[in-house]
C-alpha cells in the first residue's frame, strides 16, 4: 500500500479543526448560519477522511459501527424527546417555549437541544453510509 | 393517569406521529426482534386506539386542528383531521396493527434473526410517514411525510427473499423518487403563485387566483406523481414486481395502506385544493380519470387471469381495484366519491385478507406458485376457506364488502348517465371471478401431487390476524354505517367545496 505520508500527516492536523469547526457550526447555529445538519455533514467528513487515508479498519476502531448506530437512533430520540417534553410540560408537541418558565429559555433550550440531536444522527448517518458502501464485499461483517 | 390524559388529550394529533417514530429508534436501540415485536404491537396498536378517539372526535366535534410547536396557521405546520383522512388513518393504523400479529412466524421464515429489529423499525418508519401523510394539514408536509413511507418501504420490498427483491425494490425506488419528484414540483409551482402552503389556505387563494396556467401545469404534475405512487394504470410498472417479491408480510402491509394513502392525497389535492368539480375544468380532467380507471378496471384483471404465481395475480389486481377507486373519483358526484373512499376502506381490508392468506400458504408450502395450491382445500382447509370468502369479495358477491363498494360505484355511475360505464363495472368483476376460480379450482378440486410432504394447518397466530379481516369483510358488507355512513358525509363534504 502506498504510504500517503503528506496526505497522512496534513489530514492528522486537520481532522481535529474540522470536528471543532462543526461543533462550532453546531452550536453558533443559533445566532448565525449552520445549524445541525450542516455541522453533523462536517464532522462525518472527517470521520470519512479518517476512514479515507487510514484505512476503514482504523476508523471503525474509532468510531464502532454498532455505537454509530445507536447514535443514529438516539439523534432522532432527542430531537422527538424534546417535543413530547414540551407536550409534558403543558405545550403543544415542539413548543419550546413551553420546556422553561421563561418563554425565551425554553426557546433556547429547545433549538439547542433539537439542532444538537439532527447533528448526531446526520452525522452518524454519514459515516454508517460511508462504511457501508466501502465495507461492500467484504466479509468481516 | 387522569393527569396524564388531560396533558395528552389535546395532542393526540401529534402523538399519532411522534409515537411510531420515537419507537422506531428505540426498536434500534434494543436490537432484540422479540422485544422490537412487543414495542411494535404496543405503539401500532395505540396507534390504531388513537385513530378510533379521533374518529370519534371529528363525529362528535367537527374537524379537529392542531398547529405544530404553536405556530398560528397558516405559517405553522398544521394537522387537520376531518371526516376524510380520520377514515383513512383508521384503515391504515388498523391494517398496521393487525398485521404485525402475524409478523414474528412470518418473518422468521424471510429474514434472518440477527436483521429483524431492524424491520420492526422500518416497519414503524413506514407507518410513521403513512399516518404523516394523512393527518397533516399541509401540503409540504405531505411530501415529507411521502418520503419518509416511500423510502422505508423501498427498504421493506428488498428485504424479500430473492434477488429479484432487489431489483423490484430498486425498480419501485426510481418510479417513487420520480413520482414524489413530481409532486414537489407541483407544490413548488403551488407555493410560487400563492405564497402559502397550508391546504385551506392554499384552497382560499387558489380560488381567488383561478385556474391560471401555472395551477394547471401543478395540478398535473401532482396528478402525475400522486398516479404514479398510486399505481395508476399505466404508472402501475413498478407494483407487480413490489409486491411479488415482497417478504409476504410486507406485501400484505403495503398493499392495504400505501396506494391507500397515495388515494386519499389525490382526493385532497383534487377536491379540497384544487376544488377541481368547482372550478375547474372538471369534464375534461375527469374523462381522462375515467379512462384510465376503466382501462386498468380491465387490463389488471385480464393480465391477473394469466399468472402463474398468486401473489403476482393479487398485484395485478390491486391494479385492478384501483382502477375502481379513480372511477370512482373521475365521476365526481356523491355517489361515485363515496364509492372510491368505501372502496378505498373495503379494499384495505380485503386484500390484506388474501395477502395474509399467502403468507400463510408460503409458510407452509415454499411458494405461492399456482401449483402449491392443489389440493389445500383439504390440507390448509382453514386459510384456503379464507382464501375463497376474500375472493368472493373481490368479485363483489352480495354480503360482502366487494358488493358495497361497486353497489355506490354504479350509483355513481347512473347519477352521472353514464349506464355503460355501469355494465363495464359489472362486466369487469366477472374478470375478478374467473382468476379467482382459477385458484378455488385448484384448491379444491386437484389432487395434491404424489407423494407430497404431509403440511399442516397455517400457525395460529397467522390465522388469527387473517380471519379478523376476511371476518370483517363480512362484518361491514352487512353493517356499513361505519364504512359507508363516514364516507358518505367525507364525499358531501368534499362535493360541497368545505374542506
Amino acid at each position: 500500500m502506498i504510504s500517503h505520508l503528506i496526505p497522512r500527516v496534513l489530514s492528522k492536523l486537520l481532522i481535529p479543526l474540522i470536528m471543532l469547526f462543526a461543533l462550532y457550526v453546531q452550536f453558533h447555529g443559533d445566532y448565525g448560519p449552520g445549524g445541525g445538519f450542516q455541522a453533523g455533514v462536517i464532522f462525518g467528513s472527517g470521520i470519512i477522511l479518517y476512514a479515507l487515508l487510514f484505512g476503514l479498519d482504523e476508523a471503525k476502531e474509532v468510531f464502532r459501527p454498532r455505537v454509530l448506530e445507536i447514535l443514529v437512533a438516539l439523534g432522532v430520540v432527542l430531537y422527538g424527546g424534546v417535543g413530547v417534553a414540551a407536550i409534558f410540560a403543558g405545550g403543544n408537541f415542539l413548543a419550546y417555549s413551553a420546556l422553561a418558565h421563561e418563554p425565551t429559555h425554553g426557546q433556547h433550550l429547545g433549538i439547542l437541544l433539537v439542532e444538537l440531536g439532527v447533528g448526531t444522527t446526520v452525522a452518524a448517518v454519514m459515516a454508517t453510509i460511508f462504511f457501508q458502501f466501502a465495507g461492500r464485499g467484504r466479509t468481516d461483517d | 393517569m387522569e393527569g396524564l390524559w388531560a396533558l395528552i388529550s389535546d395532542d393526540l394529533p401529534a402523538l399519532q406521529i411522534a409515537v411510531p417514530l420515537l419507537a422506531a429508534t428505540l426498536c434500534v436501540l434494543i436490537r432484540r426482534p422479540t422485544a422490537a415485536w412487543a414495542v411494535a404491537m404496543v405503539v401500532a396498536w395505540s396507534s390504531f386506539a388513537n385513530a378510533g378517539v379521533l374518529l370519534h372526535r371529528v363525529l362528535t366535534t367537527g374537524t379537529i386542528s392542531y398547529v405544530e410547536g404553536g405556530w398560528p396557521v397558516p405559517w405553522g405546520i398544521e394537522l387537520r383531521i376531518d371526516l376524510l383522512n380520520a377514515l383513512v388513518l383508521l384503515v391504515v393504523t388498523g391494517i398496521c396493527a393487525i398485521v404485525l400479529l402475524a409478523a414474528p412466524r412470518s418473518i422468521d421464515a424471510e429474514i434472518p434473526r440477527d436483521k429483524q429489529y431492524l424491520f420492526y423499525a422500518v416497519y414503524l418508519l413506514c407507518m410513521t410517514g403513512l399516518a404523516g401523510m394523512t393527518v397533516t394539514g399541509d401540503a409540504f408536509n405531505i411530501f415529507v411525510f411521502l418520503e419518509i413511507s416511500s423510502l422505508s418501504s423501498y427498504a421493506l420490498v428488498s428485504q424479500g427473499r430473492t434477488p429479484r427483491a432487489l431489483t423490484a425494490a430498486i425498480q419501485y425506488l426510481v418510479m417513487g423518487t420520480i413520482g414524489g419528484t413530481f409532486i414537489l414540483l407541483g407544490i413548488g409551482m403551488l407555493y410560487m403563485v400563492t405564497g402559502t402552503l397550508n391546504i385551506v389556505d392554499l384552497a382560499n387563494q387558489l380560488a381567488l387566483v383561478g385556474p391560471n396556467r401555472t395551477v394547471m401545469v401543478a395540478a398535473a404534475c401532482i396528478a402525475m406523481g400522486v398516479g404514479i405512487k398510486l399505481a395508476v394504470f399505466p404508472l402501475h410498472i413498478w407494483l407487480p414486481n413490489a409486491y411479488t417479491y415482497a417478504p409476504a408480510i410486507v406485501t400484505a402491509f403495503i398493499a392495504a395502506t400505501s396506494t391507500k394513502v397515495a388515494y386519499y392525497v389525490l382526493v385532497r389535492f383534487a377536491f379540497s385544493i384544487f376544488r377541481i368539480n368547482q372550478t375547474f375544468d372538471g369534464a375534461h380532467s375527469s374523462a381522462i380519470a375515467m379512462m384510465l380507471g376503466i382501462a386498468a378496471m380491465f387490463a389488471g384483471s385480464l393480465v391477473a387471469i394469466y399468472q402463474d404465481d398468486v401473489k403476482r395475480m393479487l398485484a395485478y389486481s390491486s391494479v385492478a381495484q384501483i382502477g375502481y377507486m379513480i372511477l370512482g373519483l373521475s365521476f365526481a358526484n356523491e355517489y361515485g366519491l363515496t364509492g372510491g373512499l368505501v372502496h378505498l376502506f373495503n379494499h384495505a381490508i380485503m386484500k390484506c385478507g388474501l395477502f395474509l392468506v399467502l403468507a400463510c400458504v408460503l409458510l407452509r408450502m415454499g411458494s405461492t406458485r399456482l401449483s402449491a395450491f392443489a389440493g389445500l382445500g383439504r390440507r390448509m382447509p382453514l386459510t384456503f376457506a379464507a382464501f375463497v370468502l376474500g375472493g368472493l369479495s373481490l368479485v363483489g358477491v352480495p354480503l360482502t364488502v366487494g358488493f358495497v363498494s361497486k353497489w355506490y360505484l354504479v350509483l355513481g355511475a347512473l347519477e352521472a348517465g353514464l349506464w355503460p360505464v355501469a355494465v363495464l363495472i359489472l362486466l369487469s368483476s366477472i374478470l375478478a371471478l374467473v382468476y379467482i376460480w382459477r385458484v378455488v379450482e385448484v384448491g379444491y378440486f386437484k389432487a395434491p401431487p404424489e407423494g407430497a410432504d404431509a403440511i399442516t394447518e397455517a400457525p395460529f397466530s397467522m390465522l388469527l390476524p387473517t380471519w379478523i379481516l376476511i371476518g370483517s369483510t363480512l362484518v361491514f358488507g352487512v353493517w356499513t354505517s361505519l364504512s359507508v355512513g363516514v364516507a358518505s358525509a367525507a364525499a358531501r363534504m368534499l362535493i360541497g367545496g368545505g374542506s
